[in-house]
């Protein structure tokens, strides 16, 4: 068995995986290795042909495909090493990794720090349990990416999605544009999960009716799929009986949420956290396994890849950090999600960088609101907040609280007394108005 | 269509685990053998959506067929699996009382498992049940310990018999429904399908749901199938470990209830709940029924989790009427027309013991049984590269470097055993046929990933375009067409595939 | 004169003001609910002369992939998007493509190049 040893070992090169590992290098990490299981560099992006990606980061609107050639380069460029085809079996908590591929078949990688950035998978059928039949015909609405633009194969005609998910909005504009009749979305929730210009572009633009508070209830079709029942549901997400109604098709899209996949991390024995699904981190972006560290969609599911990317690129600075002795003092304060907010990544900061760097606080809503506040809160006090004229479920929180806002003594009490960072949301009108700190 | 003629001794009709079961034991003696099938691949029916249990033998009634079978096969499943290369666990079966009431019903099993010859049955209290399961509910008071029940593969049992007797002599024909069969003098004499004649000796009937069907064909309809329904979760891997062994409620006159149990696979499989439906297509599953079984199986384990749900499915048993039990034996008025049939619960565990007794029974209605000396009775189980160690892994990825691309990453399934699942002796030619095979798409992502990628190995291996590809034949075609065919524009000529030329646009 | 009241959503940031617009003869008159001047920019864009870019795939021939991924270089007006589309579809590349050539000029008469997004080696540059 072929035995390698490396600085940082990247799982994945995908958007977050190709990020990370530039980023370690430049930041003084050796050798970095980053490993795929696919053909080709870039993960997901390869199949994601629309545009709207790097507005934020880029300034630029690219494609998929373009997003991802731009960081393959600056991974090139920073003399990353690269390894396709490779699948990854394990990882120990040693950071000893186990891989395989075709040409040199199994591998033990010794790495000093690894990134986890395997991404998501989606969820598929079974996961939200729509009765009825099972024939062919029910993808998930990445499966069917992946055939219609990277294959070449239409796997309907006449399609219903249920989810409106960003996934599946823009399989609607693109199977309506390869040819096909996309007779509905359905959204459980009272509002749209994905962002509001695919609403407008992939729905509006192409008539394409949006059911807020519906969902699929019985699949119909022995071998291929015939119809779908679909009815109204109530407060409880449950179907309101009498009001189904049956839209023949031959294709039922899923987009209806992502799972980050963390197999390897569980096996690692990384701490997850039950709200994310994914690893509990801290600001340097390490799990709870020391040398190992997540970034991505394997973290918690992104809206954008623009914060895909800034994500990575601080998983990949912690890494090289860890790798090179320069990683911050154990001593850490945990956040929490408060009044309003769903999650917060990371659930850990470090007091030393509270002092030190700017530290930025990803989080989601509960449910859509306009002006309002979103605070951090320690010890009942206010420390920072920023005005949102409008907060949605569908578009990730970013709260970037300035270095020094919060001296490291301050947190470090604050811990020791069993306090939190919060983050919450307020109505504008009853908390103070105006720029940063209060 | 171009029908062909053939000739044999016996035609077996159906390929589920009981047809497959009696092709295998037959395939001993020097007779021909056409086992037939209407589905595109063996184990299809009610083989494929059960519970995938090795029932000990306490159920049923001292004296029926289904006492007599149960307890028999269940001591053949050591030895059939080892020789067939297929999954079994004897984990051992607790029927579990949640109230005071349903203790006697303990005893009352224990009873009649004496009776049936089942070995080492005993009533066990809270403390032994805590510890062999320390998910149970805290609803649990007593339980019956079987230590012969445990768990099997269905699907792989019936793939192996199957590849086995077609190893040994056994002619398949797959997507071959029964269309017609021909009496002469009292005698069954030619069984016919829609491509295929076939003149025969004998014929068993081990066509499932559809037996009843089947023996109306020779006049001797003397049963009734009534197809009973259940519906099932299969959980991840993750909640493999909430049971440890089958777990059964205390059982109603219908049904042994709903039933909490690990799978061969490591799953939690859960299921199922008992409806007689109308006609044999019914396959769906209801949000009644499934709250019907998730609420069910809570009972006893209540920490269930609904979001490691994997998928749902709903299988058919085949109860005869008006017995109610296995119909085993000659038709009235057709002496080489035998059944196997009404084969529902715990038919699994009795199939290998029924294959003997049809066997014998051939035997009686006057087929010559002599020995083969070439019987192979070994079907090596297929190479998994889940299954391997590291050291075995790297020779197999060394060997032929497919076994180092995997190709399903939940279940960890390399193209290597995709390619080979595709080319052994009995026909794979589905998506379906590659997951029951080598269980790519069967984990927790159900093929989002790897679906893609198995039609592609899929269409490459067996020669044909990616969109002809089925999921489980007939007309499930996975996709519907090649993309870019829609063109829109009106210069009337893109109807015709491929008239532009190379970076040329009429637009 | 003919006089309406139209809706729309504004999608120039996230926050996704609903736009009321009162326009006369074809023209915007004015424009209510945006947040900010980009919103009213918007409204006037989008209402009189609304336009898209288009994504989409190029068949090719000899490629790594049997298709490259393909945008339109700038946005194009919206009217003009099926036929947009039926050029791209009418059209049939030889690998290898390198990412932003352009595979349509003046696509459908637009003055707007239809540009690879990704570049496709041949296929045995890379392993399938």
């Amino acid at each position: 068995m072929r035995k390698i040893e490396c600085d940082v070992a990247v799982i994945g090169a995908g958007p977050a995986g190709l990020a990370a590992a530039a980023k370690a290098k430049e930041q003084g990490a050796q050798r970095v290795l980053l490993m795929d299981r696919d053909r080709e560099l870039g993960g997901i992006l390869n199949q994601c042909i629309h545009n709207g990606f790097g507005l934020q980061l880029l300034a630029e609107e690219m494609t998929g495909p373009q997003y991802a050639e731009y960081f393959i380069e600056e991974a090139k460029k920073a003399g990353v090493e690269m390894m396709l085809h490779t699948m990854v079996l394990n990882v120990g908590a040693d950071r000893k990794i186990h891989a395989i591929n075709e040409h040199e078949g199994l591998m033990e990688i010794q790495a000093k720090a690894v990134v986890m950035a395997m991404g998501a998978r989606e969820r598929n059928r079974g996961g939200v349990v729509i009765p009825g039949a099972r024939p062919a015909g029910v993808f998930t609405a990445g499966a069917a990416q992946r055939y219609v633009n990277m294959e070449g194969y239409m796997p309907g005609k006449r399609v219903v999605v249920l989810g409106s998910g960003d996934i599946g909005l823009i399989m609607a504009r693109r199977m309506t544009w390869e040819g096909a009749k996309v007779e509905a979305v359905l959204e459980i929730m009272p509002f749209p999960s994905g962002l509001t210009r695919n609403i407008v572009q992939c729905l509006e633009d192409q008539g394409i009716p949006l059911y807020l508070g519906h969902t699929v209830t019985r699949v119909h079709g022995k071998d291929r799929v015939e119809a779908v029942t679909v009815s109204k549901v109530g407060a409880d997400f449950r179907p309101i009986p009498g009001t189904e109604w049956v839209i023949p098709c031959d294709t039922l899209l899923l987009s209806i949420g992502l799972i980050p996949e963390n197999e390897l991390t569980l096996e690692a024995g990384g701490k997850l956290d039950s709200v994310t699904n994914g690893p509990v981190v801290d600001d340097e972006m390490s799990t709870s396994i020391p040398g190992v560290f997540a970034c991505g969609n394997v973290v918690h599911i992104h809206d954008l890849v623009d914060n895909v990317t800034r994500e990575a690129w601080a998983a990949g600075e912690g890494a090289a950090r860890f790798v090179t002795g320069r990683q911050p003092s154990g001593q850490t304060i945990s956040t929490a999600a408060g009044e309003g907010i769903r999650y917060v990544v990371p659930q850990i900061v470090h007091t030393d960088n509270l002092e030190a760097r700017d530290v930025r606080l990803s989080m989601r809503v509960t449910a859509p609101a306009d002006r309002v506040r979103v605070e951090a809160v320690l010890e009942d006090e206010v420390v920072y907040s920023k005005a949102e004229r409008v907060v949605r479920p569908a578009e990730m929180v970013a709260l970037t609280i300035p270095k020094g806002t919060v001296s490291r003594e301050a947190a470090q009490a604050a811990a020791a007394a069993g306090h939190k960072l919060v983050v919450r949301v307020t109505k504008r009108d009853t908390a103070a108005q105006g720029g940063n700190k209060s | 269509m171009n029908r062909r003629t053939i000739r044999t001794d016996v035609v077996v009709i159906g390929a589920g685990v009981v047809g497959t079961g009696i092709a295998r034991e037959l395939s001993r003696y020097d007779v021909d053998v056409v086992l037939v099938e209407r589905e595109a691949d063996v184990a299809w029916g009610t083989t494929k959506a059960n519970t995938a249990l090795v029932h000990a033998g306490y159920d049923a009634d001292p004296g029926t067929n289904k006492a007599r079978f149960n307890v028999a096969g269940n001591a053949m499943y050591p030895r059939i699996t080892q020789e067939l290369g297929v999954m079994y666990k004897n984990t051992g079966t607790l029927v579990v009382a949640t109230a005071p009431d349903q203790v006697p019903h303990l005893n009352e099993l224990l009873e009649r498992g004496k009776a049936n010859g089942v070995p080492g049955l005993e009533i066990i209290g809270r403390e032994r049940i805590v510890e062999l399961e320390p998910f149970i509910s805290s609803d649990a008071i007593a339980a019956l310990w079987a230590p012969t029940g445990g768990i099997t593969s269905p699907w792989e049992l019936a793939i192996a018999y199957a590849e086995n007797a077609v190893d040994n002599g056994v002619t398949i024909l797959l997507s071959s429904p029964v269309t017609a069969i021909d009496v002469e003098g009292g005698r069954a004499v030619r069984v016919h399908t829609p491509d295929t004649t076939i003149d025969t000796q004998f014929v068993v009937n081990a066509a499932g749901l559809f037996a009843d069907e089947i023996a109306g064909m020779v006049g001797a309809r003397d049963f009734n199938i009534v197809p009973r329904k259940g519906e099932y979760y299969l959980l991840d891997k993750r909640a493999g470990h909430l049971a440890r062994h089958p777990l059964f409620p205390v059982p109603t006159a219908f049904s042994k209830g709903i039933v909490v149990t690990p799978t061969v696979d490591g799953n939690l499989l859960v299921g199922p709940n008992s409806q007689v439906v109308e006609g044999t297509s019914d396959l769906d599953t209801t949000a009644a029924g499934l709250d019907e079984v998730i609420t069910g199986a809570r009972r006893l384990v209540p920490s269930i989790p609904l979001r490691d749900n994997i998928t749902n499915f709903a299988g058919l048993r085949a109860t005869a009427q008006p017995s109610g039990d296995f119909v085993i034996g000659p038709a009235n008025g057709v002496p080489n027309f035998i059944n196997a049939a009404g084969i529902q619960s715990p038919g699994l565990t009795a199939a290998p013991a029924i294959a003997l007794e049809i066997v014998n029974l051939l035997g009686e209605a006057g087929l010559k049984l002599v020995e083969k000396p070439d019987f192979n009775p070994i079907r090596p189980r297929p190479a998994r590269f889940e299954e391997m160690d590291d050291d075995q892994r790297s020779a197999a990825a060394a060997r032929d470097s497919r076994w180092g691309h995997i190709i399903c990453r939940c279940e960890s399934v390399t193209e290597g055993e995709i390619v080979e699942a595709l080319h052994r002796s009995v026909p794979c030619t589905t998506l379906d046929g590659i997951k029951f095979r080598t269980r790519a798409g069967a984990g927790r992502c159900q093929g989002g990933f790897c679906g893609p990628r198995v039609v592609a190995i899929i269409a490459r291996e067996l020669g044909i375009s990616p969109d002809a590809v089925t999921k489980k034949g007939g007309t499930s075609r996975v996709l519907v067409g090649p993309g870019k065919q829609q063109c829109s524009c009106s210069c009337g000529k893109c109807a015709d595939e491929g008239h532009v030329g190379e970076g040329e646009t009429h637009a | 004169m003919s006089a309406e009241t139209r809706e729309l959503t504004c999608i120039v940031c996230p926050v996704g003001c609903r736009l009321k617009a009162e326009m006369v003869d074809g023209k915007v008159t004015s424009v209510e609910g945006n947040g900010c001047k980009r919103g009213a920019q918007y409204a006037l864009d989008e209402l009189c002369a609304p336009k898209r870019t288009v994504t989409s795939t190029v068949r090719v021939s000899g490629g790594f992939l049997p298709l490259v991924p393909v945008k339109s270089a700038q946005p194009v007006p919206k009217e003009k998007i099926a036929e947009v589309l039926a050029a791209i579809c009418a059209t049939q590349l030889t690998a290898p493509v390198k990412g932003g050539q352009v595979v349509i000029a003046n696509v459908a008469g637009t003055g707007i190049d239809i540009v690879a997004s990704r570049s496709m080696p041949v296929a045995e540059a890379a392993q399938a």
